[in-house]
């Protein structure tokens, strides 16, 4: 079971800003879901190795030659707030960590 | 001319045009006005006209492709089904859409899908639900819906998407067509919109076999941007295979029985289908993957950790929506996620969030990837007593619109039987194998890394027995 002061960090820490009412309902539906994950928990799964990816890769590394890539002007081309030095932001303020 | 267009598979298509007994800018017209015309709200954009001409030779001689909106198009909109993305138009292409240019089938237009791929139902896109044309009060599967409906209805020759969980298959059961998921490696994720990187794989959506084969052979292979992706050990051919002789397949106990929640006429039809491949000469034989019944609860702690950190990037900074007004940076990256995001996508970055979070990381996400392990060694026992998995694809045929979308857990377990390949990285592949109540069946086969050429050999010797008939959807079609 989820607790709502989980939830709020956990939306927190996803820097997902949620209203009173999705808050609640995020905590009882990640329950739910919870619940039925919880079952694999009860497996014996001792000496098992992790599996991250499928395909085992041994550095994977392609040869240091300069190549072409986007140029200032197509990379800023979507950005909300684009400078003559990047990417603009709103000040750090006091949200900042 | 133009209905006789409407019959011919893609593979048809092309040659037909090599033959010279169509043009290939009059086919793209063809699927252009069909497109444009969609009454299934399949697209979310459709091309004027091609982008560049077929070249010459070329093996897909200009038959156009629908492709899912999560892969980049350079200058095209590509939202992954977000408002966080709406209006986005990429400074580039994926390779893969790249190289079915190359091949000469030039972009027909982008596909409506779930949100970032999140969903089994197409009703998760921020630019609405999908309808089926076998019953348009029902959904198309997702996420790769759009594609899905497009193919069904013949607004698109064949159409690409992209299989996390069953992304690719799931619909393709839902709307009678066939989709097939790649190994894991064999196509290139640059430029695919990231949902869950160690289980995304971009495959074909296709009228048939043959079609899913040709269209393959076009998007397979290493890329230098993709340091996951691989080249497969022999070319994908066209597939020829008429009987089954000496061919094992196996039915898994866990996916088959009741645990699945597998309906009634879907079991029928799967019967049906196997009594057929039995008729081919195939045996048919009752197989093991004690962890399958876990899949689905690994897959669900595994792709939201992933999801929540490849959607980290969407923060208002680079691309997309930003919500400010007066206020600091933290809070703008709250706001605009907040306000960019949808529920599902919002629930399972959440859930990733919580799975990777301090205290919880070896509980959850460690536990999901043990089992994966155990998953893997399953098939790999498996395919030592048999050749091929069978299963049904989804354990329903197409529900209706809104039945599942406020029960997340109950949408889940739409992916039941497609899950453990992905999670194994292997392929696997749905075609129509019948009809229950007028909708599609779809029934699964699923092969060891690197089996596509004899996992399209017995799909094709299994879909010339079966002959299923997809025109009900193309003529009640999704065009005006």
């Amino acid at each position: 079971m989820l607790e709502r002061h989980q939830v709020d960090h956990v939306a927190r820490l996803a820097r997902l800003e949620l209203s009173d009412v999705e808050a609640d309902r995020m905590a009882t539906e990640l329950s739910k879901i919870l619940d039925h994950i919880e079952a694999i928990r009860s497996l014996d799964l001792a000496g098992v190795q992790p599996t991250s990816h499928v395909v085992d890769l041994v550095n994977a590394l392609r040869a240091d030659a300069p190549h072409g890539s986007l140029t200032p002007e197509q990379a800023l081309a979507a950005a909300p707030e684009p400078t003559a030095a990047g990417f603009g932001v709103p000040s750090p303020g006091q949200g900042a960590e | 001319m133009s209905s006789d267009l409407l019959q011919l598979s893609a593979a048809q298509a092309a040659a037909a045009i090599r033959a010279g007994e169509i043009d290939a800018t009059e086919l793209f017209a063809f699927y252009r006005a069909r497109a444009a015309a969609d009454q299934l709200n399949a697209f979310t954009w459709v091309a004027e006209a091609a982008a560049t001409a077929a070249p010459a030779g070329a093996p897909l001689a200009g038959v156009p492709v629908a492709v899912k909106d999560l892969f980049c198009t350079e200058g095209v909109p590509s939202q992954s089904g977000s408002r966080i993305l709406e209006g986005y138009r990429p400074p580039y292409t994926a390779t893969v859409v790249r190289r079915l240019a190359a091949a000469g089938a030039p972009l027909l237009g982008k596909t409506n899908q779930d949100e970032f791929a999140m969903g089994s139902s197409n009703e998760n896109s921020a630019y609405g639900p999908v309808l089926n044309p076998w019953d348009r009060t029902r959904v198309p599967g997702g996420s790769s819906g759009g594609s899905a409906a497009a193919v069904a209805a013949g607004l698109a020759p064949w159409a690409l998407g992209t299989d996390t969980g069953g992304s690719i298959r799931q619909p393709a059961a839902f709307s009678g067509i066939v989709g097939l998921k790649p190994t894991y490696g064999a196509c290139s994720r640059y430029g695919m919109i990231a949902f869950a990187s160690s289980l995304d794989q971009a495959g074909p959506l296709t009228r048939d076999v043959t079609d899913a084969a040709l269209l393959l052979r076009h998007m397979v292979g290493r890329d230098a941007n993709d340091s996951t992706s691989l080249e497969l050990p022999e070319e994908i051919r066209l597939p020829r295979r008429g009987e089954l002789h000496g061919v094992r397949l196996g039915v898994p106990e866990e996916l088959t029985g009741s645990a699945g929640g597998i309906d009634s006429g879907v079991r029928a039809s799967f019967e049906a289908a196997l009594a057929q491949a039995q008729a081919l000469g195939a045996s048919i034989e009752t197989c093991t993957l004690p962890h399958a019944p876990h899949a689905l609860s690994a897959y669900y702690i595994i792709a939201p950790a992933e999801a929540s950190a490849n959607l980290a990037r969407f923060d208002g900074v680079r691309y997309g929506l930003r919500v400010a007004g007066d206020t600091d940076l933290d809070t703008m990256y709250s706001r605009t996620r907040a306000q960019g995001f949808g529920a599902e996508v919002k629930r399972r970055i959440m859930l990733g969030t919580y799975a990777l979070s301090s205290g919880y990381y070896d509980a959850y996400y460690g536990t999901a990837q043990r089992v994966r392990t155990r998953i893997s060694e399953d098939f790999r026992t498996a395919f030592s007593a048999v050749d091929f998995i069978v299963t049904p694809t989804a354990p329903t045929t197409a529900f209706e619109l809104g039945a599942k979308s406020h029960d997340p857990l109950a949408m889940y377990l739409n992916d039941f039987c497609t899950v453990p390949m992905s999670l194994a990285g292997i392929p696997a592949i749905s075609i129509p194998c019948g009809l229950s109540d007028g909708l599609p069946v779809g029934l699964q086969l699923a092969g060891p890394a690197f089996s596509e050429n004899a996992l399209l050999d017995v799909a094709y010797a299994i879909e010339q027995a079966l002959g299923f008939d997809g025109r009900p959807a193309l003529s009640a079609g999704g065009a005006a």
